[in-house]
């Protein structure tokens, strides 16, 4: 376990600089958390999920190919991708460039009573990732894999999956709107100009 | 040059090509699909489209949060799956009715009319009762003649209403496959 040592509170803003320039898409529980964190409650460049576990890569996935104009990033945790784990696949083939995958990987399902989950006995997410075929992975373990990963982020010209391992550490505290009509409209209006 | 739909081949039924032409005409651009024979046609054709999407799942809900994030986008998705595939599908289902996110589906039944392959059958009779459960409109379609109407009045539920909608392509329509 001795590689989940980073905190996800400091390496999240490292990873993702200026997270007002991506449209971002999270799955549920501690991401959701860190994202609405990064973004500000009010922000409106970001939907956010506290349920449909399995979906937030898909999701960001079909933004991606619907606005591919923006980078769009997809953070999620190791429970919410391995529920559907079959996307990393769907996304390799479909490749979209401005599209990546940033999984936040505390080894637990942090929500639910920290149980240790697959990744945190033997499962490695880098690893199926690129054996769905995405070309561009990288795992940030320490503080100095940060750099590189964050400078792939930026750079964004393909698709890519950062698997960022993090101690079981609380997320960032954030009060976020649970109402996914509500958010949904707010994103919308934000991007297209009508809800 | 916009993709010109070809003409259907002497003897098939044409209601697939009118099919898509629907689709794209109301503006359609990401089709994703586990494949299934029912949807060879429309398939086939999303896949020669060079102005669409086509996406192949790996599991039918990757569709139903992949429309929800082409929503966010501003563009329109329809997911096509095998009846089966509706099983696969019901937490994601939570997504489009609890964001009031535009769904639409088009399924081809197995388990149905003239059902050959008996471990069709069980999904075949559950598909209607659970996505109905879950606040799926569902339009059912036995003669080609219903296909365009019921698909239309679909796309208007889904995107217009932002129902949840669901085309069952029946296999009266269909044909069942002999099996055996």
């Amino acid at each position: 376990m001795s590689d989940f040592v980073l905190d996800r509170r400091e390496a999240i803003p490292r990873l993702i600089e200026n997270a007002d320039q991506y449209l971002i898409v999270t799955g549920l529980a501690g991401t959701a958390r860190d994202i609405a964190h990064l973004c500000g409650a009010e922000g409106a460049n970001y939907y956010t999920m506290a349920g449909a576990m399995g979906g937030a890569v898909s999701m960001g996935l079909g933004l991606a190919l619907a606005q591919p104009d923006k980078r769009v990033l997809c953070v999620t945790g190791d429970g919410e991708l391995l529920m559907n784990v079959g996307a990393l696949a769907t996304v390799a083939v479909m490749n979209p460039a401005n599209f990546g995958i940033i999984c936040v990987d505390n080894g637990h399902y942090g929500e639910t009573g920290n149980q240790v989950s697959h990744t945190g006995h033997v499962t490695d997410l880098a690893v199926m990732a690129s054996g769905a075929g995405i070309k561009q992975v990288r795992t940030v373990a320490h503080e100095g894999d940060i750099a590189d990963a964050a400078a792939m982020v930026k750079g964004g010209n393909a698709t890519f999956f950062v698997h960022l391992k993090v101690n079981d550490g609380p997320p960032a505290v954030v009060k976020r709107s649970l109402d996914a009509n509500y958010t949904k409209t707010v994103f919308r209006k934000a991007l297209l100009g009508s809800a | 040059m916009p993709f010109d739909i070809p003409s259907p081949p002497a003897g098939e039924p044409t209601w697939p090509y009118d099919l898509y032409k629907l689709l794209k005409d109301e503006g359609v651009t990401q089709f994703s699909y586990v494949p299934d024979a029912g949807h060879k046609v429309l398939i086939n054709l999303s896949l020669a489209d060079p102005d669409v999407h086509s996406i192949s799942l790996t599991s039918e809900e990757e569709g139903v949060a992949m429309a929800a994030g082409a929503h966010l986008g501003g563009q329109k998705h329809v997911l096509l799956m095998q009846s089966s595939g509706a099983g696969n599908c019901v937490n994601m289902l939570s997504l489009p009715r609890l964001g009031k996110f535009p769904f639409l589906s088009i399924l081809s039944m197995r388990g149905d009319f003239g059902e050959g392959n008996p471990w069709q059958m069980p999904m075949g009779k559950s598909v209607q009762p659970v996505l109905e459960a879950c606040d799926v409109v569902c339009l059912k379609v036995e003669d080609p003649a219903d296909v365009i109407p019921t698909v239309s009045a679909g796309l208007t539920m889904a995107f217009q209403s932002q129902e949840s909608v669901a085309v069952l392509l029946g296999q009266k329509l269909l044909g069942a496959k002999k099996f055996g």
